[in-house]
């Protein structure tokens, strides 16, 4: 059997004393496009937070081919969060800077290319996510969805092997939504990239998710794991239910 | 007529050595060029650009691209086509990619899905004069700002008077103590090292004549009367009119102010007239416990260091202070404080909507606050030499 991609296990989430998420066991397989959904509140960004680094779980491991990466040190930590891209939920882009700049900027540290290597590269990147032509704006002067795609821009910078997005349909459009949905579909099947990402958009969860895990605040554990369109016919009630109606 | 190239591996010598005959195999004519990108394409090492093949394209009229042993590819690889499909859109020859991997075809696709949007035509630099003119344009509409500003809190202050302004009483309580106890520390160290100054500047000079009593006279009346009032001042343009004009900045990025707007609340009545009011508040009271401060450090350096008796000291200050020494530290104060908290509120209420303009907020309220400080200093000290006070 392979190693998964990625794999958390017997996870538990805190802040002080206060449990929000506890046993949480589940793979990602390489190439999958993972859903991590719930309702408003569950943890689900923590999650995501937890596994790319940002915040150390309570207790449990979260494995990258096989290696945990919060008893590795340091020197790997770094490497390896190197090989993620992350997407945030309001895009994040540095503000100083220009789309170009910001798409730049993980370039110019981490790799040695020539300045206009770089510049083509970032050309490249921006086309990729439809935005050919907006190098020299500042994000403060684009709309929330050309945000979003530029940030996948940054994320997809150097070229990372998992692509994590926070709720990126998040304040968007149906229409732009779903081209976002096609956008990280396309992606992932030219670029061969794991992605793993947080929604509760039943449209998006449907129409890209490969497998996915529902968090519950109820019970403050994982409910359910597998494809949504299994669990949305399965045996949880309360899945059951979100993915079919969208409530909890 | 065609020119059969035989297969050849581009690039020099040091391209050899670099490794890129591996990386690409141009074929086929000069009219129909083949080429071929073979081996590993990553970032991470060396990799062809576009110009190494562009000059085999020259007299192309149709150019055909495939993969032949590609054992991996990322952007580098991605990048190169790019180009060649951009160079013979460009020169409108057709370019076969079907025999390109599935995933690169399908990047190259997306990458030329949109089409550019039109670049920004480059700002042209205003002259020397232009610029002369904008800057001073700018200043009026600056003051014209400012003074609509100090308006609006003139009608706020009058709602309030009327108890018509809407606020939060416990905010304004936390406001007040924001601004004032604790502020207590910076300042009590501040006008200590300020009174020691003076102490002994003043000191130096007066035992020439023997006259060292005197410092508690230029020490008494020259805290007092303007440097408590100055250094207070100065203190809270740094630590509360930025924590205003940040404040306010923020809450305007993440449209909180506009918030109060839709809502029919006035963000004057509750988030800037508070702010004015626990400062106004707190600022005499600063001002006169700066300037006890400031009298104990002086009288540690007559005592201590220049053998004054503590109780002289002690009785030439009283003699030295009067009321309106104190009226006019006190006056001072109150106007700097409230030149202070307008100039972080305002340049709060002004900022632009991005990280960067909140930055530009707090340190154009720092600048503000300590320039209208200044200025008033100067017109109060005329203004109080005519009253003879």
């Amino acid at each position: 059997m392979t190693v998964p991609h990625i794999e958390v296990r017997d996870l538990t989430m805190a802040y002080g004393d206060y449990v929000i998420q506890r046993d949480l066991n589940f793979t990602v397989n390489r190439g999958d496009i993972f859903v991590i959904m719930g309702g408003s509140g569950c943890g689900k960004s923590t999650l995501l937070k937890q596994m790319i680094g940002l915040i150390r779980p309570a207790h449990g491991a979260v494995l990258y081919e096989g290696e945990d990466y919060w008893s590795a040190p340091p020197q790997a930590q770094l490497a390896r969060q190197r090989s993620f891209g992350v997407l945030f939920q309001a895009g994040a882009l540095w503000s100083s800077l220009t789309l170009a700049e910001n798409v730049a900027l993980p370039l110019q540290e981490f790799t040695e290319l020539s300045g206009d290597f770089v510049t083509e590269i970032v050309a490249l990147k921006l086309a990729l996510v439809g935005l050919a032509g907006f190098e020299d704006f500042y994000p403060s002067e684009i709309s929330g969805g050309m945000k979003k795609r530029a940030g996948l821009a940054r994320a997809m910078a150097l070229d990372p092997g998992i692509l994590f997005f926070d709720e990126p349909s998040a304040g968007l459009d149906p229409l732009s939504s779903r081209r976002l949905d096609e956008l990280i579909l396309e992606l992932r099947d030219s670029l061969g990239a794991t992605v793993v990402l947080v929604t509760h958009e039943l449209a998006s969860i449907f129409a890209i998710a490969d497998n996915s895990v529902f968090l519950d605040a109820d019970t403050k554990t994982m409910i359910a794991t597998g494809d949504p369109k299994v669990l949305a016919h399965g045996p949880v009630e309360k899945v059951r239910n979100f993915l079919q109606r969208g409530g909890t | 007529m065609s020119t059969p190239l035989r297969e050849t591996r581009t690039g020099t010598p040091a391209d050899e050595a670099a490794g890129w005959p591996n990386r690409i195999l141009v074929a086929g004519t000069a009219e129909a060029p083949e080429i071929t990108l073979t081996g590993e394409w990553s970032l991470r090492g060396r990799v062809p650009r576009y110009d190494a093949v562009a000059a085999h394209l020259a007299q192309a009229r149709r150019v055909r691209v495939s993969a032949h042993e590609l054992t991996a590819w990322d952007t580098s690889a991605v990048t190169f086509l790019a180009a060649l499909v951009r160079d013979c859109n460009e020169r409108r020859i057709p370019l076969d990619q079907a025999a390109l991997p599935d995933g690169l075809r399908r990047l190259l696709a997306l990458a030329f899905a949109v089409p550019p949007a039109v670049p920004r035509a480059a700002a042209t630099r205003p002259g020397l004069l232009a610029t002369l003119g904008q800057a001073t344009l700018s200043i009026g509409r600056d003051l014209s700002r400012m003074s609509e500003f100090a308006g609006e809190i003139i009608l706020s202050l009058a709602r309030f008077t009327r108890g018509r302004a809407r606020y939060r009483r416990e905010e304004l309580a936390w406001l007040v103590e924001e601004a004032g106890p604790r502020a207590l520390p910076i300042v009590s160290l501040i006008s200590f090292l300020v009174g020691t100054i003076l102490a002994y500047m003043g000191a130096v000079q007066l035992a020439l004549f023997g006259a060292e009593i005197y410092i508690a006279d230029l020490v008494g009346i020259g805290v007092v009367r303007e440097v408590a009032a100055l250094m207070t001042g100065i203190i809270l343009a740094g630590r509360t009119g930025a924590a205003y004009a940040a404040q306010l900045g923020t809450m305007q990025v993440n449209e909180e102010i506009d918030a109060f707007r839709t809502l029919g609340v006035s963000p004057i009545d509750y988030l800037v007239l508070p702010r004015m009011l626990a400062l106004v508040a707190m600022v005499p009271l600063l001002t006169l416990y700066a300037g006890i401060v400031g009298i104990l450090a002086g009288m540690l350096i007559a005592v201590g260091v220049f053998d004054v008796g503590a109780h002289e000291y002690y009785n030439e200050t009283l003699t030295a202070l009067e009321l309106k020494h104190f009226a006019v530290g006190l006056v001072k104060g109150t106007v700097y404080g409230a030149l202070v908290a307008y100039a972080g509120c305002l340049r709060g209420m002004q900022c632009g909507r991005s990280a960067q303009a909140v930055g530009e907020a707090t340190t154009s309220a720092v600048v503000l606050g300590i320039l209208l400080i200044t200025i008033s200093a100067s017109v109060l000290t005329i203004v109080f030499h005519k009253l003879g006070i």
